[in-house]
């Protein structure tokens, strides 16, 4: 920051909005990829834990472990291996969601009543059609407050994304600190948040919209 | 209506060993087509696993239960349990769906056409006392535990089964309720003719339903007789102590005052204060009401048909005597 300079240009704003409008289509992009991605996988992860007891263990391990390791030394870890560019983002990005989405699909799956298990089962579901038609369904309030916190850190975990090419509004931020340029840095932080907060918002709505049995009536 | 397709159920000698107990010990008894037998006894004494293994939640160490003559250890269990009622004391309502889908639940699993489906749970809601019109979109949550559980029964008949069972199904809710609920029951299995093996640890709710009482203790069978005949003839001290001492006066509700051997007395000679008792009324019923009009007799009619003097000396021998 130049003396003399305000914090916020405000007419350096008014005229990047393209620039605004494509960090904010590929934070979404690399946001939504690593979110399903990740999903799928926990999901897969979760079914084989339910099923293999045994492998829970390793399993939760592994993604545990994952989660520890700080972004900044995952993204340049990876680097040498896969490149700067979108696909050593998303193999980040899509580590750090496991943990959480698998704790949630576990915890939510687990957390269906005894009751309902045993009269489902009593009246001739097979296994399948318990998992799907009630397993599921019930924990599905669960599994979204995972996505929820899942996405809102990816959202976050992006932007560091900027130092191998890649983050939305994160290269904002990034190319605001190289060149000193409040205005730019505070842009990309302030859009990240928002974007974070709008994306929490939708799921919420989402949710309620997938689970009307949870509404009073 | 009242179609007889309940199914004969037979225990043969089965037991259920676990590594450290034995949980069903030897099992054999014979419930007639469209009955309800209630299984009852103080808890661990095997009345639920017995009943799971009806189903097939539990499968025994040895035996047989035959629905119509055919063992169920030889059926598929999913393809078993569809044709087999349940009904838990927690309900079980899938909490995620509606009223109707809960009670669709075996009718959909057996993949009826959609019209059929609607047109048996409408028929089955109201059955139960719940009007289509009000409850079939509503979710479990929210219902009271009464309605809760009438859903719950509703479910269990959905697919017109020739058994179902219940397992302390009314356990849960206020006893102003359950006796409605019990009530209902009644008049619902002998509507649609179902065999019911209905599993309580509540004697007096196992003399109401019973058209046999098992008595169970520490997975064996102590007595299986009809409810009059356990009051009657206990078998042995425990059975009279499970029954209570008051066993005489629960008799007294299974009897009717139409059953008594009423004296023709002239009904002028009858003191005044003397109730006018219906022959349908049950003895128990009778008593209270002459205790509380403080009458030693009572005259009984039939409409306007005097039938004759029930007293409360005769109620008395018949709460002493045995049979």
């Amino acid at each position: 920051m130049t003396p003399g300079e305000p914090i916020i240009r405000w007419d350096w704003l008014a005229s990047h909005v393209p620039d605004f409008l494509a960090a904010g289509a590929q934070h979404i992009e690399l946001t939504v990829i690593a979110v399903t991605v990740g999903f799928a996988i926990a999901f897969a992860l979760s079914l084989a834990a339910l099923r293999y007891p045994r492998l829970e263990g390793a399993i939760t391990g592994v993604t545990g472990t994952l989660y520890t390791i700080p972004s900044l030394a995952l993204f340049s870890f990876l680097v040498p291996f896969t490149g700067l560019g979108v696909l050593t983002s998303e193999i980040g990005l899509v580590g750090y969601t496991l943990l959480i989405l698998m704790r949630n699909i576990l915890g939510g799956i687990r957390g269906v009543s005894d009751d309902v298990r045993e009269a489902a089962i009593g009246m001739g579901y097979t296994s399948e059609q318990l998992l799907w038609r009630i397993e599921v369904p019930l924990a599905l309030a669960v599994i979204i407050a995972g996505v929820r916190i899942a996405t809102v850190t990816t959202i976050g975990l992006v932007t560091v994304t900027a130092l191998i090419g890649q983050g939305g509004f994160g290269a904002l931020i990034l190319a605001g600190m190289l060149t000193f340029f409040s205005t730019e840095i505070i842009a990309g932080a302030t859009l990240s948040v928002a974007l974070a907060v709008l994306a929490d918002a939708l799921l919420v709505a989402v949710q309620r919209r997938l689970t009307p049995w949870t509404r009073p009536a | 209506m009242p179609e007889q397709r309940g199914a004969q159920v037979e225990f043969r000698d089965v037991t259920k060993r676990y590594p450290d107990q034995v949980a069903v010990d030897g099992l054999s008894f014979t419930v007639p087509a469209g009955r309800i037998c209630v299984l009852v006894g103080p808890s661990g004494s095997g009345k639920t696993t017995s009943l799971k293994m009806v189903n097939r939640l539990v499968e025994p160490t040895s035996g047989a239960i035959l629905i119509d003559g055919k063992n169920v250890f030889d059926e598929d269990p999913t393809a078993l349990r569809r044709r087999i009622g349940y009904v838990i004391q927690q309900v079980g309502l899938f909490p995620h769906q509606t009223i109707a889908e809960n009670v669709a639940t075996v009718p959909r699993l057996l993949r009826w056409p959609r019209a059929r489906i609607d047109a048996r749970v409408a028929e089955l809601l109201a059955l139960v006392g719940l009007d289509p019109a009000r409850y079939a979109r509503r979710y479990p949550a929210q219902l009271s535990g009464g309605e809760r559980q009438r859903v719950g029964v509703a479910r269990a008949l959905a697919a017109a089964p020739p058994v179902m069972l219940l397992d302390e199904p009314f356990g849960a809710v206020d006893p102003i309720v359950r006796e409605r609920l019990q009530n209902e029951f009644l008049q619902i299995q002998r509507a649609e003719g179902v065999t019911a093996l209905f599993v309580t640890h509540d004697i007096d709710e196992a003399i109401k339903l019973g058209d046999r009482v098992a008595v169970m203790r520490g997975g064996r069978l102590v007595q299986f007789a009809p409810p009059g005949e356990l009051l009657a003839r206990p078998a042995d001290d425990f059975v009279a102590r499970f029954v209570g001492s008051d066993r005489g006066l629960k008799r007294l509700a299974l009897l009717t005052v139409g059953g008594a051997d009423l004296q023709p007395l002239d009904p002028s000679r009858v003191d005044g204060r003397a109730p006018r008792l219906a022959p349908s009324m049950s003895l128990r019923d009778a008593l209270a009401l002459m205790l509380t009009h403080e009458a030693e007799a009572a005259l009984v009619y039939d409409g306007d048909r005097y039938r004759g003097v029930l007293t409360l000396r005769q109620i008395g021998h018949m709460i002493r005597t045995e049979a």
